[in-house]
């Protein structure tokens, strides 16, 4: 009978979360099949039932320390729904818009500087003692200062509009318990020049690396796929609200002006038994064929402009790239995701010379309903937040479909064409090659504790496997 | 005429009428003993025990034991703060308290006491994690047992204040938990006027008026800035705005 190996990476690093690779190789090493398994659990959809609406925003969040605002701004989306709110006032709105932009802005820098750049910066390859954000530090402190301090204007306009950093309880179904103060304003205010200096340096370098090394970014897990997103009513990119656009390997639309609260007839989610994470994919297109992907790629590709001036040309810049085809080059997401962080810095800018934002209309109420469903792009991509709530005011029903999870079918392929390029025929593995696979698994800034609403620790961990199952190798790593 | 006397707590001479507790001699002198059952208007119980100080040596409730005139009163030492810490720490530990995801977060006096305290970490104590229900049939108002320390206010609030009965003990030993005169709060004669329902009258989130959770916001609430003490208690956030 033949024999195969299975290469185990366990546990991935410098992602968010736990998870492992297996690569299946055959009797002549070459790689079969390679799977990014998520081995965590928690089960929120299951403990949350029982519990009262206003209380979801808060205890949903908690699925994640890196990007709970997004998790809470999508539960209170729904939760406006469930108390008849179908509009909010204009100081809750961008009193939200206001929080959601400094996630996008901290968790896309925080993955860029602090996870990915060693491995732009020092190769794949590189010596695995300084391929890490002290390696960073040490090698380019200026970069790694930016980086930092970048982050933290981030954080700090999440503080000042959730009430804390991490976990803060501001949205609240139909609004919003607090407004800015001015001299909030003024203390966010005094920084902003300098943040989009540093915003639009980094899309120069993310552009720089990707156009510099377009060999290697065309031939690294690049492969067609569809793409889906929210967009603005007009086309324009929009992070926290819209109508959900997808569009095939062409271009061509599949769908688009679906009201997100329509999802379920759209999407649909498929378990495979040796992960926890589902695989969704769109309807129409059945389970093999309807995989998509989301995120900053996605919603370069599906969106028409940007509307904040910088931003938008830094999308005109990254769709000639490709001819104004979609682009389909996992490494690209580096490039869009730092175009949404100057997004981010120009919409914080306006957000903070609109005195809507020291109004006091913070909370509307109107007829309750029993449904609700909250939709935002994350910074990962298209979070849905799905609840029933019974006449008690208590959670029947919760469905979330996180942003990694609809990544989960794009990442497994990146893998696996990764690990064919780098792995096939080789007499050993050397943890370069291994990273070689993590680097395609870091592209689409997993957050592995978010897509199985599990506990976030982050290793990763590859193994690697004969032909009848038996393990041969594995590299943990913590 | 009533007589007139002095006591010492920790030192401090403190003056006292007689039939005074010592809890109220302290309090009209200024002087915090921390307390969770006990709460101002109603009648006091000495059941958690957290307000016990030593009198004259003898380990006494200081919301029930009146004031001995030349006495001596130990409230804050080491010793008495050890054992306030080990009782806040077990109530943490047969109940259900999440403070990250509880509505009552910021103004609940079990966790500002847990601060007062200097409790910041898990303790050697198992959780016993009870399964107890939700009660949320009431339109206005949900009876959350997960988050009971069993201090009885609501109960001495709903029989002594608004003279209704709506709440009692039921069950024994670890079993106990505080019922309703029916089979659930729907049932009841329970109002949201009631002073039982008033937010100051539950020291942590069992009694929760729907609707009105997190709606002030983190900095604004009662224990953000100020810890536990005299006259900094919890008080409903709409009346705090």
């Amino acid at each position: 009978m033949a024999k195969t190996r299975v290469i185990e990476i366990d546990p991935l690093t410098r992602v968010e979360g736990h998870g492992k690779v297996t690569i299946h190789l055959d009797d002549h090493n070459n790689v079969d099949e390679a799977r990014l398994h998520i081995v965590e659990f928690r089960g929120f959809e299951r403990f949350i039932l029982g519990r009262l609406y206003w209380e979801v925003p808060v205890i949903v969040q908690r699925l994640c320390g890196i990007c709970p605002v997004s998790h809470h701004l999508a539960a209170s989306k729904a939760m406006d729904s469930i108390v008849g709110v179908d509009r909010l006032t204009p100081t809750a709105e961008k009193l939200r818009r206001l929080m959601h932009y400094g996630q996008i802005l901290q968790s896309n820098v925080l993955h860029f500087f602090h996870l990915s750049s060693p491995d732009l910066l020092f190769g794949f390859e590189s010596d695995v003692a300084k391929r890490n954000i002290f390696g960073v530090i040490e090698a380019h402190p200026e970069l790694a200062v930016k980086g930092i301090k970048l982050r933290k204007f981030g954080q700090e306009v999440i503080k000042l509009t959730a009430g804390k950093k991490i976990h803060g309880t501001s949205a609240v179904p139909g609004g919003v318990n607090k407004n800015l103060s001015t001299a909030e304003r003024d203390y966010l205010l005094q920084d902003i020049a300098q943040m989009r200096g540093w915003a639009q340096e980094a899309v120069d370098i993310a552009r720089g690396y990707t156009l510099e090394h377009m060999e290697t970014v065309r031939g690294f897990a690049a492969f067609n796929s569809s793409h889906m997103s929210l967009v603005r009513e007009d086309g324009a990119m929009d992070l926290y609200h819209g109508v959900l656009r997808a569009i095939d390997a062409s271009g061509n639309v599949i769908f688009d002006q679906v009201d997100y609260r329509e999802f379920n007839d759209y999407l649909m989610e498929e378990v495979r038994s040796w992960s926890y994470m589902k695989f969704p994919f769109i309807k129409r297109r059945g389970n093999l064929d309807g995989w998509y992907r989301v995120g900053p790629l996605s919603r370069m590709n599906t969106a028409g402009f940007i509307d904040t001036p910088l931003a938008d040309e830094a999308h005109v810049e990254f769709r000639a790239s490709t001819n104004n085809q979609p682009n389909h080059m996992s490494l690209a997401y580096h490039w869009a995701r730092m175009i949404e962080v100057l997004h981010c810095v120009e919409k914080i800018d306006e957000l903070l010379n609109d005195p809507d934002l020291q109004g006091d209309e913070l909370l509307l109420k109107g007829e309750r309903r029993e449904e609700g469903i909250g939709v935002i792009e994350a910074p990962r991509g298209t979070l849905f937040h799905h609840y029933r709530v019974d006449e008690n005011d208590q959670v029947s029903f919760c469905n979330l479909i996180v942003s990694t999870t609809n990544n989960n079918e794009a990442m497994n392929r990146a893998v696996t064409q990764v690990a064919k390029a780098h792995l096939s025929n080789r007499k050993s593995i050397t943890e370069g090659m291994l990273n070689q696979v993590e680097v395609a698994v870091r592209a689409y800034d997993p957050c592995l504790s978010c897509a199985t609403h599990a506990l976030g620790q982050m290793p990763l961990d590859v193994e690697l496997y004969d032909a009848q199952g038996e393990l041969l190798e594995r590299k943990l790593r913590s | 005429m009533s007589k007139e006397f002095t006591f010492e707590i920790d030192g401090r001479l403190v003056k006292a009428v007689q039939g005074d507790t010592i809890m109220q001699a302290a309090d009209a002198a200024g002087v915090y003993i921390p307390r969770l059952c006990d709460t101002e208007g109603l009648e006091p119980q000495g059941s958690c025990r957290v307000c016990v100080v030593k009198q004259n040596g003898r380990s006494v409730s200081a919301c029930t034991q009146p004031a001995i005139a030349d006495s001596k009163v130990e409230n804050e030492t080491e010793e008495i703060q050890g054992y306030r810490r080990n009782l806040v720490r077990m109530l943490y530990h047969e109940g259900n308290h999440l403070c990250p995801i509880c509505e009552a977060s910021g103004r609940c006096e079990l966790q500002a006491m847990g601060y007062r305290l200097g409790i910041t970490q898990a303790t050697k104590y198992p959780y016993l994690q009870p399964v107890r229900p939700v009660d949320a049939s009431h339109p206005d108002i949900v009876l959350d047992t997960n988050r009971c320390i069993f201090c009885g206010r609501c109960i001495r609030a709903s029989r002594d204040i608004d003279g209704k009965h709506v709440f009692e003990y039921v069950g024994r030993g670890i079993h106990k938990r505080v019922g309703v005169n029916g089979d659930r709060l729907a049932q009841t004669n329970v109002e949201l006027t009631d002073r039982a329902i008033d937010l100051a009258t539950c020291p942590v989130g069992c009694i929760i008026q729907k609707g009105k959770g997190f709606f002030a916001p983190i900095g604004q609430r009662q224990f953000d800035h100020k810890p536990i003490s005299l006259g900094v208690a919890a008080v409903d956030p709409e009346e705090a705005e």
